[in-house]
C-alpha cells in the first residue's frame, strides 16, 4: 500500500496539450475515482501512473518516490484493463498467476498465492477453465485476480465495467468495493459512468478537457459542485440550469420569479435545481409551465415541463399521481437546494 | 390460421424423418457445375502424376488414365536410388530450417512494426513491402554473385538465405498482430516481462492461425523451389527434390514416369506439413467465429 501524488502532471502529444498541470494527491488505501467525458484525459493520466505514456511534466510520485522515469514494471502497480486483457490461451490459474512469473518466490508460494486470491475471487472452481468457458463476470473476476496476486502498492482500474450488462455492472462495482474494504489497497479507478464514480469512490476526482474541474467526496461533489459543467455531470437526470439576473441580493429568474441570493453577485446568474429538489411539494415557486413528457420510474415520476422562455426543466412528482401531460404545473424548490453558478465563468457563487 | 398451419412441425419432421428436398434451381445448378469443373482441374494433374508414376516407358505417352499393365517398378527403382534419399533429406533440411526462420524472423519483424512506434517505422514496412514487386527471376543474379563471393555455392546455406525471411510472411505477420490488443501486451509489461518474453508468451500464441497458414506457404514453396536450388547448387548430392527428380534422364530421353514416380512420393511430407497445421488454421477461425 502506498500514497500516490501527481503533481502538475503535463501529456503533450506531438504540439497538442492534452493535460495542463494535473496535482493530486491520494491517500494510503484511498479509492479514488476519476470521471469524466471521452476525451477528458482521464485514461491518460491513469495510463501515465502505469508507466505506458511517458510524462511531457511534472512527476508522478508512488509511496513518495518518483517513478517518472520508472518501467511499469517497476513502479509496483497493477493494472485492471478495460477488455480484461487475460489470455486466451492461458488457464485461469496461468492467467492469474502470471504476474509472478518474475517474482522471486517459490513454486509452492506461487502457487499458494493463486489458491489465496482465487479464494478471495470466489474462483477456486474455475482455475482450470480457459477464458472462452467463463461469462463476463468471471472474466474481469480473472483480471482483478491477476492484478492483486501481486500485492502492488496501487491498483489501477480503467473502465473495468464498461464491457459489462447492467445487473452484472451492479454486481461487480459492489464486488470490487467489498474487495477494497477487505485488502484495503489505494486504488485509482476510471470510468465515465458517473453512478460508478458515486458508488464506489472516497474521492471523486472530476475531469475536462485536461483540467481536474473538482475532487471531493461523492457527497461534496453532489451537494456542493465546483462549477456548472460538475453539477450537469454528476447526478442523473442533470441538474436544471435556469438563467437569472442578481441584483442587490435578490434573483430574478427570466421565467418572472424571484429568489433570495444568498452570494453576493450582480448581473446574470444561473440557478441550479436539481431534479430531485424540484417538484409539486413546498418552496419557494421557481417556474410554472406545461407537462409535456411523464417518466414512471415506479416510486416516483420524471415530469418534464415546458416553462417557455426557460426552456424544458426536469423534476419529480409523486409516482402514484403525477400530473398529466398538458397540465398546468408551479415546480417549487427549497431555498437550500439551490445552486448559484457566475453565467459568465460558470463557476459556484458563494 | 394458414400461417399456423404452415409452420406447425408436421408428424414426419417430430419422428426425425427427413423433408422432402428442395428441387434443386439453375442457380445451383451452375454453381456445382463450376465446382466441378474447378475440382476437375485440380485433380486432373494428381491423378495424372500418380497414373504415369504405374505405367512402364512404353505407356507414358498415353493419355490413358488408367494404365494398360499397371506396375509399381518405378517406385522400387527411385526409392533403391541411393540419390533420392540425399535430395528428399536435402529438401526437408532447407524447407524445415526456412520454414522456422521464417516463423521466427516473419513475426519478429511484423511485430515490431505493428507494436513499437518508432521514427521510418512506416518506410520500413513500405520498403519491406515494396520487395514483393522484384520477380525472383531478377534477384537470382546478385544472389548467385553474393553466394560465390561468401563462398555459398553449393551449400545448404547457400540454398537457403533468400528465403529465411520475406517479405510476404513480414507482412501477413504484421497484419495478424494488429488483431491482438495493445491490452495484453501492456499488461505484460506491467506484469514484468521484457519485449522478447512478451512476443514469445503472449503475442505469438494468440496469432496461431497465421503462423500455420505462414508454415504452410514457406514449407511447400521452399519444398517445391527449382530455379534457384538449380542456379546454387552443383553437385549431384546438393540437389533438392525438384532439381534432382528433373535430372531423371537425359537430353535424349526424359524418364518422366521416373519424375512423376518422385513427384508423388515428394507429396507425402508436404501433405503431412496441411494436416499437421490445418487444425490450427481451421481452430483460429472458429475462435475467430466465437468472439465477442
Amino acid at each position: 500500500m502506498a500514497t500516490l501524488a501527481l503533481r502538475d502532471l503535463v501529456k503533450t502529444y506531438d504540439k497538442t496539450e492534452v493535460l495542463h498541470g494535473i496535482n493530486l494527491d491520494v491517500a494510503d488505501g484511498e479509492f479514488v475515482v476519476f470521471v469524466g467525458p471521452s476525451g477528458c484525459g482521464k485514461s491518460t493520466t491513469l495510463r501515465m501512473i502505469a508507466g505506458l505514456e511517458e510524462v511531457t511534466g511534472g512527476s508522478i510520485e508512488i509511496g513518495g518516490r518518483q517513478v517518472n522515469n520508472l518501467e511499469p514494471k517497476d513502479r509496483d502497480i497493477a493494472m485492471v484493463f478495460q477488455n480484461y486483457a487475460i489470455y486466451p490461451h492461458m488457464s485461469v490459474r496461468k492467467n492469474i498467476g502470471f504476474g509472478l512469473r518474475t517474482a522471486k518466490m517459490s513454486k509452492p508460494d506461487k502457487e499458494a498465492r493463486i489458491d489465496e486470491v482465487a479464494a478471495i475471487l470466489d474462483m477456486t472452481d474455475l482455475l482450470d477453465r480457459k477464458p472462452n468457458q467463463l461469462s463476463g463476470g468471471q472474466r474481469q473476476r480473472v483480471a482483478i485476480g491477476r492484478a492483486m496476486v501481486r500485492d502492488p502498492a496501487v491498483f489501477l482500474f480503467d473502465e473495468p465495467l464498461s464491457n459489462l450488462d447492467a445487473q452484472l455492472r451492479t454486481q461487480m462495482r459492489l464486488e470490487i468495493k467489498k474487495l477494497h474494504q477487505r485488502v484495503g489497497n489505494t486504488i485509482v479507478f476510471v470510468t465515465h459512468d458517473q453512478v460508478e464514480a458515486m458508488t464506489m469512490a472516497d474521492r471523486i476526482v472530476i475531469m475536462k478537457d485536461g483540467h481536474i474541474q473538482q475532487v471531493g467526496t461523492p457527497a461534496e461533489v453532489y451537494h456542493s459542485p465546483a462549477n456548472t459543467f460538475v453539477a450537469r455531470f454528476i447526478g442523473a437526470p442533470s441538474m436544471n440550469m435556469l438563467p437569472a439576473t442578481a441584483s442587490g441580493g435578490v434573483l430574478r429568474l427570466d421565467t418572472g420569479s424571484t429568489v433570495d441570493l444568498p452570494a453576493r453577485a450582480d448581473g446574470p446568474v444561473t440557478l441550479g435545481v436539481r431534479p430531485d429538489d424540484l417538484g409539486l411539494g413546498e418552496g419557494v415557486a421557481l417556474v410554472r409551465g406545461k407537462v409535456t413528457v411523464r417518466e414512471p420510474l415506479g416510486p416516483e415520476t420524471l415530469i418534464y415541463v415546458d416553462t417557455g422562455a426557460g426552456g424544458e426543466v426536469i423534476a419529480k412528482a409523486d409516482g402514484r399521481t403525477p400530473p398529466e401531460v398538458g397540465a398546468e404545473v408551479t415546480l417549487n424548490a427549497k431555498p437550500e437546494n439551490l445552486h448559484f453558478f457566475d453565467a459568465n465563468t460558470g463557476q459556484a457563487l458563494t | 390460421m394458414a400461417v399456423v398451419e404452415e409452420i406447425r412441425p408436421t408428424s414426419e419432421a417430430l419422428l426425425g424423418t427427413k423433408p422432402p428436398r428442395k428441387p434443386a434451381n439453375m442457380g445451383q445448378i451452375i454453381r456445382w457445375l463450376l465446382l466441378f469443373i474447378g475440382g476437375i482441374v485440380m485433380v486432373m494433374p494428381i491423378a495424372y502424376m500418380i497414373s504415369t508414376s504405374l505405367k512402364w516407358p512404353h505407356e507414358v505417352y498415353n493419355v490413358n488414365l488408367i494404365p494398360e499393365e499397371p506396375t509399381i517398378e518405378n517406385y522400387t527403382y527411385v526409392l533403391e536410388d541411393g540419390r533420392f534419399y540425399a535430395w528428399f533429406l536435402n529438401s526437408i533440411v532447407i524447407a524445415t530450417v526456412t520454414t522456422i526462420c521464417n516463423i521466427l524472423f516473419d513475426s519478429l519483424v511484423g511485430y515490431t512494426l505493428c507494436k513499437f512506434r518508432f521514427p521510418g517505422r512506416y518506410i520500413i514496412f513500405i520498403a519491406i513491402l515494396s520487395t514483393l514487386m522484384i520477380p525472383t527471376e531478377m534477384l537470382v543474379i546478385p544472389w548467385y554473385l553474393m553466394s560465390q563471393q561468401f563462398g555459398w555455392l553449393d551449400t545448404y546455406w547457400g540454398i537457403m538465405f533468400p528465403g529465411l525471411m520475406t517479405a510476404f510472411g513480414t507482412f501477413l505477420m504484421k497484419q495478424f498482430f494488429e488483431t491482438v490488443p495493445d491490452d495484453f501486451i501492456e499488461a505484460a509489461r506491467i506484469d514484468g516481462l521484457n519485449e522478447l518474453q512478451i512476443w514469445w508468451t503472449v503475442a505469438m500464441p494468440l496469432v496461431k492461425p497465421a503462423l500455420a497458414a505462414l508454415a504452410i506457404f514457406v514449407f511447400l514453396g521452399n519444398w517445391t523451389a527449382f530455379i534457384w536450388p538449380l542456379i546454387v547448387t552443383n553437385s549431384v548430392e546438393m540437389y533438392t527434390l525438384p532439381v534432382g527428380l528433373s535430372s531423371f534422364g537425359d537430353e535424349a530421353d526424359v524418364a518422366w514416369e521416373l519424375i512423376m514416380t518422385g513427384a508423388a512420393i515428394s507429396t507425402i511430407p508436404t501433405l503431412v506439413v496441411f494436416l499437421i497445421f490445418q487444425r490450427f488454421i481451421i481452430r483460429g477461425v472458429v475462435m475467430a467465429g466465437l468472439k465477442g
